[in-house]
């Protein structure tokens, strides 16, 4: 090989090496898949995002004890010696364009020794995760409220309140026989002097 | 034309050079311990098996290695949804008891860079442990290790499998020390603000099937304050 072909070598390697580098630096390897978020603001400056959960099509999972009918079929939940009259539920959650945006889970008990609790961990891939606790008692008017636990990511400075409402009559789908709705009114955090966000 | 081929062959050298330098590269692996090793506080250690089929429940989009448990579950197909994996498991305490049930959600980070060694994965877990009460937790989960150690070697193995022993702090984050985010929510939970890890030991690993023999371990501390009831 004569001096000239081994530099022409010599420079193809270092051309490689800086390609294989600029390519694996910048080439996104993760993508996430983003629908635009629907989001309202408050007058507070605040903002309201609501979420829609449709019954059955959106349904994963549903754990509870002593029940024969669990979702899926074949789930082998644990038995109520062990977790009581505990529920879990899993979904897919839907923006109000109804396309599919994140997961949630749904834990719910009556147990004496942690008190009855009711709780949502809605997690957005692309966005991050709310953690709600809900009253376990709804309102007269059927709303069950209640607060951000915590967020993260694009929720972990956030604070303020979640609904949850049962719909039972959704006239624009037939496949859809009822719509659990989660709407969120959050607020970032206060700034300290005017002005300052 | 013979400086052509020498350029494309120099090209293709480095590229694979690059490669094989980042895939044995020792300065990427950095396996610690627990940075809840030397707490004074309450420690709960619970432990799952991250196969699919000794879960309550897993899914993903349906198309990788891992087979959906039970068989007729749904498929996380949507796409902003697709890069989400659930686990729904029982979570044992250290004597091997039923502690509990968690929900775990994991997303591949769009943080993820490969040429530091970072193949992170933004994870949950919502946990429910019967006469205690709920709690979740948020971190940042770096596979790494768990790719270069297990994965790869399984995919290049003539049986596409691996046989060893594997044990990862997976966690790395949020928390400055690499510790996860936990927030409690109900029961003797409510109100706690604490950090927690998770790890991950295996010993078994198909290329065609997944994880063979696998558990996970979920560490979390309880301030002491937390044992007297106080708030």
């Amino acid at each position: 090989m004569d001096q000239a072909m081994f530099r022409t070598l010599i420079v193809g390697i270092l051309l490689g090496l800086v390609a294989a580098g600029g390519i694996t630096y910048s080439y996104p390897v993760v993508d996430l898949h983003r629908e635009r978020s629907i989001i309202s603001v408050q007058p507070n400056g605040g903002n309201t995002e609501a979420f829609r959960i449709n019954l059955p099509r959106d349904r994963i999972m549903v754990g509870l004890s002593g029940v024969e009918d669990s979702i899926p079929a074949e789930l082998e939940w644990p038995d109520r010696d062990f977790l009581g009259q505990f529920q879990a539920e899993l979904f897919k959650v839907r923006d109000r364009n109804n396309a599919v945006v994140g997961l949630a889970s749904r834990l719910a008990s009556a147990s004496e020794a942690t008190g009855s609790f009711i709780e949502w961990a809605v997690h957005l891939p692309a966005r991050g995760t709310i953690y709600a606790t809900m009253n376990v008692t709804p309102d007269d008017d059927g709303f069950r409220n209640g607060v951000l636990r915590s967020g993260t990511r694009e929720f972990a400075e956030l604070t303020g309140a979640v609904r949850e409402q049962f719909v039972a009559d959704v006239d624009d789908d037939s496949e859809v026989q009822g719509r659990i709705e989660l709407v969120t009114r959050l607020v970032g955090p206060q700034s300290d002097e005017e002005g300052t966000p | 034309m013979k400086h052509v081929i020498a350029l494309a062959v120099g090209f293709l050298t480095g590229a694979v050079l690059f490669v094989l330098g980042l895939y044995f590269n020792p300065f990427l692996d950095k396996p610690g311990i627990s940075p809840l090793a030397v707490t004074d506080d309450r420690i709960i250690d619970l432990s799952y098996s991250a196969v699919a089929a000794d879960s309550i429940l897993y899914t993903d989009h349906g198309e990788t290695i891992v087979s959906p448990h039970p068989a007729r579950v749904v498929e996380l197909w949507e796409p902003a949804i697709r890069d989400t994996r659930l686990l729904v498991s029982l979570l044992r305490d250290s004597r091997g008891n039923r502690a509990g049930i968690g929900v775990k959600f994991a997303t591949a980070s769009e943080a993820t860079s490969l040429i530091r060694g970072e193949a992170l994965v933004d994870s949950v877990w919502h946990v429910y442990l019967p006469g205690e009460g709920t709690f979740l937790v948020d971190q940042v989960e770096n596979h790494w290790a768990y790719l270069r150690e297990i994965v790869i070697p399984a995919r290049v193995s003539s049986g596409d499998n691996w046989v060893g022993t594997f044990h990862r702090i997976m966690t790395i984050g949020p928390g400055s020390l690499g510790t996860a985010r936990v927030t409690g929510g109900s029961g003797s939970f409510a109100g706690l603000e604490t950090e927690a890890v998770e790890s991950l030991t295996a010993r078994g690993y198909s290329a065609l099937s997944g994880p063979v023999s696998m558990t996970g371990g979920l560490t979390v501390t309880v301030p002491d304050r937390r044992i007297a009831g106080q708030p």
